[in-house]
């Protein structure tokens, strides 16, 4: 068997709240913030960065939390699907996406809303190829994107 | 997950300074990590067999982009999302700016760095056609000091570079093309986004009356390295854009290139995308 | 009352504040005290004899529970059909991946290198990969001959055509790939058990009573003391209709001999190379037509390769076969099917189940048939779509108004068909990016085949609390296809009380009856029509007990289901599925009415071909059906969407690449399905003509867009391009391997 190494302390914020995390150095993000804190929201679905099913912000920055490592967010301000709404109150995205239907099976809807709140705050008044391009590292297996696209263009009205 | 997690260390170096020392502890010991999108792939899957990394990603004078002196400077930590965003490589590099877009989605382009992608040493890379077409140089650091390596000569076989093991990349350095010059770049990849090239095309021409003045080619996913086409741009130079140059030089990139059948792809449609790509390139000039 | 409160009416689906927020549960999300974590060890090879298993050194192998073969305390079979298929293999392996055995600890990342240490030691046996060395037969690798299920579907007589001299006789040959779910969330249970309080699962499934009865028989134990609990489930499209039954069962037996609960969640590595995918198939057509366009004669051989084991091979085989001479008014037809075994990973249910690869081969033998008698493809089709009082190949006669006409009409104003059609004609020849339109028609019957639902004998209940909540009780689970919202509107509308009362109940064999699997689009139009029984049943309880008139407020209806729940005690009632008395099916001639009712469609793509790179991309797609009455015309797009982008997948992208029998890209960076930017705009009309079995007049629309797509999109491709291409998944190596051809040829 391999050598072994301790588990770190990793302080950051998560949803605004800050946070001691005792992690293995190379614990993927997406399994600490899911085991540790329990902030289930987020999703495994490839290990890979390919799906964006894990998708969270860090400072700001859409990323797969699949791919980035406890060590690496020392000091980081993370947010998760879980801190997207406004307690209660829905954010116009997550509105929009039961609203037009762009949740199925809802998987992917975490790192959907993630991707689409991303291009919301970078793209406010998005063209129907910024949403394709904005959204293009999240699959979706249910919908076919079309409800998804119907509920961006709805929250750009709504905003 | 497959990985053994225990068995994997990551420490964070405050300096570049220290970051070097840690390479100087022997051959291999310590590894660096920036963006992670490619090691945390393999760690996934158990197959990272490095198990000592120390991060970069925060050293921040690897990072940016400049110029003097009539060289643009892109740092290694550089990510695609910083190079989508600049302004001076839109303007004078705009292959890279698309070579940047088509890598990954969002989510990539925002961890991914334009020198972890050269240090990964993938053949099917995105960045890299279009450093090899502008002609690059890569800057090494070690605690020894600095040193260039032209980038076309960085590559010397598949996954195995020039590297020394206490180096680091800190940068990538551009000459200005010259004025006038085109750019064409096609990534040919499964489909639109978030997609592993099967062909990535990149080159840049000056045209100066009938005749090509300098031409410069490059193909990824075509061979175990990133392919400089050499032999093609040489029998392009100086010569009159006919039909029957065309023809020889669609002629001769198809014997420079050595791709392979993979899951991806086919060796034979490889090479006649990179041909057909070559014609289109050389007949828009 | 029965009003029209909430059907046709997009209301907000039930579960969807939870999926937006983060908080549905998915069993991943789900810990249970002093769980383990559970992997499988599988066979690296495709097909040998285990000659020992060797357990590595530096790992701890006394804190590891282990199980093989020889711990199984029932049957060591997966009991679906024909119970061919082992939970571990015993001996010998008849694919590669096949489990062989399973390993539990508390410590994950532990557990991967124990996984890693196992070697499987096996003694290689020759074995075959394809539907030809299945036929030949290179090597007999099940049963006697290879053949898991062979039907024979017969119609006039389509010997007597061939000589005829009036008939030009037209052949071809079809094949599709396998294709993977992939629905996004993997394959995963948790499992308690232990021989006093029997077993509890729960897990990502579409039919938990197919779990539980595999579950009864692996264990031996009766059926009250196994119980399945669907969690919330990350997608199906049928990658969750036999597998969970084989997942939930290893997690039981890790807790059965550890005594702990058993966590057991597939990598996406693990999902994609061991689990069932879309039958691989081969179809042979030989058309008779007449020189003005009536097709008198069809013979179609149809075979799928179903893996290595029986699973559901033969239902599959069923549906492909009864869909395979499609919505046309043909005298004469003869289909002959074949499920054959090979050592692949065995294939299983794929929304379609059978119908894309034989509707696949039949559009694309059309327009080949259009070509030789110089018609259009529409009107080749217009003078042989089946109407009303026509039969199909089955003998079913079609007793509702079916107007594939107008449809096709109508598919071909939204898109602008002949202009278009026209215009790329025209242009195609020095363009650089070739253009093409094409189109497919075709049904999709709902519901099981036959008399599958007579055996079935689906049952659904329905409670009112003392609170005027309605309780809908259905084993039928939400996969994302909207099943809670589509229940709770028919329940409402029955009774005529508003759709927030209605609670659909998570489905658990303790809680639920078996109202059948969530497969084969029978949800909506079978088990909704059970709910909106059962919901007329309490109405007429009330309505009996005197607390209710034929009509009634919110207010009325919770006063009287306290007043009776206060007097009598429980307000509940359950209903059974009755076979309508005119369907009739005849098992062992495949003749008779096929399916209860039909959805009809008419699909046309609009596609590119780049000449550089030999990439076909799709521009443009309209969808149009009638699919009865349109219960929720939001979730209703959705799953028209959501298919039609499968089958542009399955079309262009999807290949799965076999080397030894084993899926060599099984990661999602190398098995390539659409992304957001792959899909082109979607447009989707619906035409309603209720059917008077389903709930409120709806059929089951869940598999029919998967239907249309590929033959559409290759049809266009043949007007872009020249070439009549065969196969799906058509990559562009394989069209430039076909231009390059047809370059040669034509110098």
């Amino acid at each position: 068997m391999s050598e072994v190494t301790g588990k770190t302390s990793v302080r950051c914020h998560v949803n605004g709240v800050e946070v001691t995390l005792n992690a293995y150095p190379f614990a993927r993000l997406l399994d600490v913030l899911r085991e540790e804190l329990d902030l289930t929201g987020t999703k495994e679905g490839c290990g890979e960065g390919e799906c964006g099913a894990c998708s969270v912000l860090i400072d700001g920055e859409l990323v797969n939390s699949c791919l980035v490592p406890a060590a690496q967010v020392q000091g980081a301000d993370i947010r998760t699907v879980e801190g997207v709404a406004d307690g209660e109150r829905l954010h116009a995205i997550q509105r929009a996406m039961v609203e037009c239907g762009g949740a199925q099976c809802g998987i992917c809807t975490p790192g959907m809303v993630l991707a689409a709140v991303n291009l919301l705050n970078r793209t406010p008044q998005p063209s129907e190829a910024d949403i394709r391009e904005g959204l293009a590292g999240n699959l979706c297996r249910c919908t076919g994107y079309m409800k998804i696209f119907d509920a961006v263009v709805q929250a750009v009205k709504e905003r | 997950m497959r990985a053994y997690l225990p068995a994997y260390e990551m420490v964070v170096p405050r300096t570049l300074g220290e970051a070097l020392g840690l390479l100087r502890e022997g051959a291999g010991v310590w590894r660096p990590f920036a963006g992670g999108t490619d090691l945390m792939v393999l760690l996934e899957a158990g197959r990272l067999e490095q198990r000592k990394f120390f991060s970069i990603r925060h050293l921040s004078e690897l990072r940016g982009v400049g110029e003097s002196d009539g060289v643009v400077r892109v740092g290694a930590l550089t990510t695609y999302a910083d190079v989508r965003r600049s302004e001076l490589l839109g303007r004078l590099f705009p292959m890279l700016g698309q070579a940047a877009r088509e890598t990954g989605g969002i989510a990539i382009q925002n961890r991914g760095t334009v020198g972890g992608n050269i240090a990964n040493a993938s053949p099917a890379a995105d960045t890299p056609p279009a450093l090899l077409a502008y002609d690059a140089e890569v800057e090494l650091v070690s605690a020894d000091g600095a040193r260039r390596v032209p980038y076309a000569e960085f590559h010397t076989g598949y996954k195995q570079t020039v590297m020394r093991a206490d180096e680091l990349i800190a940068a990538v350095l551009l000459p200005k093309p010259p004025e006038g010059a085109q750019h064409f770049y096609r990534k040919v990849g499964t489909r639109r986004a978030q997609a592993i090239s099967k062909v990535c095309f990149a080159a840049v021409a000056s045209v100066e009356g009938e005749s090509l003045a300098e031409v410069r080619v490059a193909l990824g996913s075509v061979a175990p390295v990133v392919l400089r086409c050499r032999r093609t741009e040489e029998l392009l130079r100086g010569r009159a854009l006919d039909e029957e140059t065309l023809r020889a030089a669609v002629e001769e990139i198809g014997r420079e290139v050595t791709p392979i059948d993979d899951v991806r792809s086919t060796a034979r449609y490889r090479t006649r995308v990179a041909q057909n790509l070559l014609r289109e390139f050389l007949s828009e000039l | 009352m029965s009003s029209d409160k909430n059907i046709g009416k997009s209301v907000p689906r039930k579960e969807g504040r939870a999926k937006v927020t983060g908080a549905a549960r998915y069993v991943d999300d789900l810990r249970l005290p002093g769980m383990l974590h559970g992997v499988t060890v599988r066979s690296p090879v495709a097909r040998g004899r285990i000659t020992n298993i060797h357990f590595g050194e530096g790992i701890p192998w006394d804190e590891f529970t282990v199980v093989t073969a020889r711990d199984v305390p029932g049957a060591n079979y997966v009991a679906l059909i024909l119970n061919d298929q082992p939970y571990l293999a015993d001996a010998v392996v008849n694919h590669a991946e096949e489990p062989v055995l399973l390993l539990a600890h508390p410590d994950k990342y532990l557990l991967e290198e124990a996984r890693r240490a196992v070697r499987i030691e096996i003694e290689p046996l020759p074995a075959v990969f394809n539907i030809e060395e299945s036929l030949e037969p290179k090597e007999v690798v099940w049963g006697e001959d290879n053949v898991f299920k062979t039907f024979l579907v017969e119609k006039g007589n389509v010997d007597e055509v061939w000589n005829s001299p009036d008939v030009i006789i037209i052949e071809g040959e079809y094949r599709t790939g396998a294709q993977e779910q992939l629905y996004i969330e993997t394959n995963g249970v948790i499992a308690e058990a232990n021989s006093e309080a029997g077993v509890v699962v729960r897990g990502s499934m579409q039919c938990p009573y197919y779990v539980h009865k595999a579950l009864v028989k692996l264990f031996d134990l009766p059926e009250d003391k196994i119980r399945v609990i669907q969690t919330e489930t990350g997608g199906g499209f049928g990658g969750k209709e036999e597998y969970p039954s084989m997942i939930a069962g290893h997690a039981a037996l890790l807790a059965w001999k550890s005594g702990r609960p058993v966590k057991m969640i597939y990598d996406r590595a693990e999902d994609m190379v061991a689990t069932t995918k879309r039958h691989p198939s081969r179809t042979r057509h030989r058309t008779a037509v007449t020189r003005d366009g009536k097709l008198v004669g069809m013979e179609i051989d149809f075979v799928v390769d179903g893996g290595a084991y029986a699973t559901l091979s033969s239902v599959v085989l069923s549906r492909g076969t009864i869909h395979a001479a499609g919505p046309y008014n043909c005298p004469n037809v003869r289909i002959r099917s074949r499920a054959v075994a090979t050592n692949l990973p065995p294939h299983g249910a794929f929304r379609g189940f059978g119908a894309p690869q034989s509707i696949f081969a039949l559009e694309r033998q059309l327009d080949k048939v259009a070509a030789a008698v110089n018609l259009s493809p529409e009107e080749l089709r217009r003078r042989n779509f089946i109407t009303k009082g026509e039969t199909t190949a089955t003998g079913q006669v079609i007793r509702e108004d079916v107007d594939l006409d107008g449809i096709l009409d109508r598919a071909f104003e939204l898109t602008d068909y002949q202009a278009r059609r026209e215009r790329f004609a025209r242009e195609n020849a020095g363009a650089r990016v070739k253009r093409g339109i094409g189109f497919a028609s075709f049904m999709h019957g709902a519901g099981f085949t036959g008399s599958g639902e007579k055996y079935l004998q689906s049952i659904v209940g329905c409670e009112a609390t003392a609170e005027g909540q309605l309780r809908v009780l259905a084993a039928s689970t939400e996969i994302g296809q909207g099943t809670k919202t589509v229940f709770a509107q028919i329940a409402a509308d029955a009774l005529g009380i508003d759709y927030d009362s209605v609670e659909v109940v998570q489905p658990d064999t303790a809680d639920v009856p078996n109202s059948g699997p969530t497969v084969a689009s029978r949800t909506t139009m079978i088990v909704g029509k059970l709910v909106e029984t059962a919901a007329l049943q309490i109405k007429e309880t009330l309505k009996g007990a005197g607390l209710v008139g034929d009509t009634f407020t919110q207010d009325e209806w919770t006063r009287a289901c306290a007043e009776y729940i206060n007097t009598h005690g429980p307000l509940k009632t359950h209903v059974q599925y009755q076979q309508p008395g005119d369907i009739e099916w005849d098992d062992e001639h495949y003749r008779g009415d096929a399916y209860g009712a039909y959805a009809w469609a008419v699909y046309v793509a609009e596609v590119s071909v780049d000449t550089l790179t030999y990439e076909a991309r799709v521009e443009d797609f309209v969808a149009v059906q009638e699919v009865g009455r349109v219960i929720h015309p939001i979730l209703a797009a959705g799953q028209i969407e959501g298919g039609v982008a499968q089958g542009i997948g399955w079309a262009l992208y999807e290949n799965v690449v076999w080397r030894d029998g084993r899926m060599s890209n099984g990661q999602m960076t190398n098995y390539i399905i659409p992304t957001s930017a792959d899909i082109p705009p979607i447009r989707v009309h619906f035409f309603e003509n209720p059917y008077a079995g389903g709930p409120g007049g709806a059929k089951g629309i869940g598999e029919l867009p998967m239907d249309g797509p590929a033959p559409a999109i290759l049809n266009a491709i043949e007007q872009a391009t020249g070439v009549a291409f065969d196969h799906v998944p058509l990559t562009p190596e394989a069209v430039m391997d076909a231009l390059e051809a047809a370059a040669v040829a034509s110098t």
